[in-house]
């Protein structure tokens, strides 16, 4: 199981404790990763809103780079997973255009087939390691702990970019990875909503009642924490759920942890270790309830 | 307070969940309330929510619904007031189209017969045209859940049918209206306007590219303008984010209290030590001359 690593300007910036969780999971599920460091950023929506086509450019360019090394990507954010899916495709079901992209790609010397498979770290917990390879590696309980899922808008939507027609269990992946790790899915209505932090800089009062809306409502529905795919709803979930309280009159106080965090913790891993420490939003709680020393 | 219903009733493998609140108004509670007409997908009047999400009632079979206990949940549609059981008020939308001027306005003299406009120009617009108006998207819409004023996915994709109609001449003022707030950046994109729409008219993608559009035509800067043009600035600087730069160069000078309103955030990621290993201020990926060359074929060929 090798893939061309992509692991997106978050996990490298904002939220380095994803980064850190992950290189601390990975070599024991039997992954192989080889970081793409020649790899833009995906444009994560914001740059095609001024020029998509030099977002397809770009993210054609990181296909081919994987093509040439003959590996499938592993993205482990939700937003670089779905734009990359798009991209690819765009350029897969339109020919013309895919030959028209590799126009401008040919001036570097690249050609990009459209062989290249895009998948996030959680589709390849289940589809390519697998639930018994999973298990093999839990260690430590976390019977009792209320898990609340949050994919982010990119890895449920546009379903039919993302492959849910062929793999449909993609749909609810995040509720089956918290069910193997032996937590209890809090199915709560804000789930697969936006975190809005595509508008924090544009209209923040709106951005925050969603943080607001969707953390309180999940603690409402009775979770301890919540747990995403996405560093990009991190930072609004985990970074400004104090100033959405704020701002909406309520203290909210739910850890968010990442996906490769939850998952290092079933592994028995330490919190430190697994950057929980960095978390902003204090995880004491939750590691208390699993019977770790803090 | 509103509240569930429950209705048992055998099925036919062809029936729509329309069929079934139809035999469920003849047979059980001739009460309950609805909206629907054409029973085919094109009059758009039987929008509701089916488990969670807005469709069309008479569009949506029931087979095709994953339900392990075959129990359906049917809801009036969402960021709109309810006027009873399935029925919904949507004046507020009738509202906002009619803002968006949703008629050609065009230029110049006037033609003897049609305004014409050739079937390549107008290609593009079929999708969009396709609109039959159910209000799924805006019932599913992320930013009108938080913010009514919001002119919502139905009228800006309508919108964006006259500003990219080659016979229209007045795109400039269009754009600008939409440049103000509630208008085009007000939009979270979510894209749940793309996943519900039943005749794929991808209200997002149309959204986006009024903001390119906008950003061409050199619109008064916005913060979501600014967010986009700088975005695109430092890819090409660096091949990757700098949140931090993003957000100084977003919000700018004028707006120092603003990005003074982040310092306790930011001096508590500090403490806890979420300072990435390259720093603060991120350098450029190995290999960005070849990504600026790619941001520079596209400049020259446009």
């Amino acid at each position: 199981m090798k893939y061309a690593f992509f692991p997106g300007c978050v996990s490298k910036g904002g939220c380095p404790e994803l980064y850190q969780s992950v290189m601390q999971v990975y070599p024991r599920l039997g992954i192989e990763l080889e970081e793409m460091t020649t790899a833009s950023c995906t444009g994560a929506g914001v740059l095609q809103e001024k020029d998509p086509r030099l977002g397809d450019i770009l993210n054609a360019h990181t296909l081919a780079l994987a093509e040439q090394q003959g590996l499938p990507i592993m993205t482990i954010c939700s937003t670089c997973q779905g734009v990359m899916s798009q991209a690819n495709h765009r350029l897969n079901s339109d020919p013309e255009y895919l030959t028209e992209i590799n126009q401008v790609l040919g001036k570097e010397g690249i050609n990009y087939r459209g062989t290249t498979k895009v998948k996030h770290f959680m589709w390849i917990l289940l589809e390519d390691v697998g639930e018994e390879t999973i298990l093999q590696h839990v260690t430590r309980s976390l019977t009792g702990i209320r898990a609340a899922p949050f994919y982010g808008c990119y890895l449920q939507r546009p379903s039919e970019a993302l492959g849910f027609d062929e793999s449909p269990s993609r749909a609810k992946s995040l509720e089956t990875v918290i069910d193997i790790l032996g937590a209890e899915v809090v199915d709560f209505p804000g789930k697969t909503r936006c975190c809005g932090l595509p508008l924090l800089t544009i209209n923040e009062p709106n951005s925050l009642k969603m943080v607001a809306h969707h953390t309180s409502d999940a603690k409402e529905y009775g979770a301890d924490l919540m747990v995403t795919p996405c560093p990009l709803c991190h930072l609004n979930l985990d970074g400004l759920q104090s100033k959405a309280g704020k701002q909406n009159g309520m203290e909210i106080d739910l850890p968010i942890l990442h996906l490769p965090q939850l998952l290092g913790l079933a592994m028995g891993m330490e919190p430190k270790a697994l950057g929980l420490n960095r978390n902003l939003v204090s995880t004491r709680s939750v590691l208390e309830k699993i019977g770790v020393s803090v | 307070m509103p509240y569930f219903q429950e209705f048992t009733l055998e099925t036919e493998p062809s029936d729509t969940v329309l069929d079934a609140l139809i035999r469920i108004r003849e047979s059980v509670d001739e009460s309950l309330t609805l909206r629907c007409s054409c029973r085919g997908a094109i009059c758009g009047s039987c929008g509701m929510r089916i488990n969670g999400h807005a469709a069309l009632a008479c569009k949506t079979k029931l087979v095709s619904l994953e339900s392990s206990d075959a129990l359906v949940q049917v809801e009036p549609m969402n960021n709109m007031p309810v006027i009873k059981d399935l029925v919904t008020d949507m004046g507020g939308f009738w509202d906002k189209i009619r803002h968006v001027q949703p008629w050609l306005q065009p230029t110049g003299p006037t033609p003897d017969a049609e305004y014409l406009a050739s079937p390549e120009s107008m290609n593009h617009l079929t999708g969009v045209m396709g609109c039959i108006m159910c209000g799924a998207c805006v019932s599913d819409c992320a930013a009108l859940e938080v913010d009514h004023q919001f002119l919502g996915p139905a009228a800006l994709a309508k919108s964006y049918r006259f500003v990219a109609d080659p016979r229209d001449g007045a795109s400039a003022s269009r754009l600008l209206d939409l440049n103000k707030p509630n208008g085009m950046w007000d939009c979270t994109r979510c894209m749940e306007c793309i996943e519900v729409c039943p005749k794929g008219v991808g209200a997002m993608d149309r959204i986006m590219t009024l903001r390119a559009k906008g950003i061409g035509q050199g619109v008064p800067s916005t913060c979501g303008s600014r967010h986009a043009e700088v975005f695109a600035d430092l890819i090409e600087q660096k091949g990757r984010l700098d949140e931090p730069m993003l957000a100084m160069r977003t919000f700018g000078l004028g707006n120092i209290g603003h990005i003074l309103s982040f310092l306790p955030m930011t001096l508590r990621a500090l403490v806890r030590g979420k300072l990435p290993k390259s720093g603060p201020l991120h350098r450029a990926i190995p290999g960005i001359d070849r990504i600026r060359r790619l941001f520079r074929y596209m400049r020259n060929s446009t």
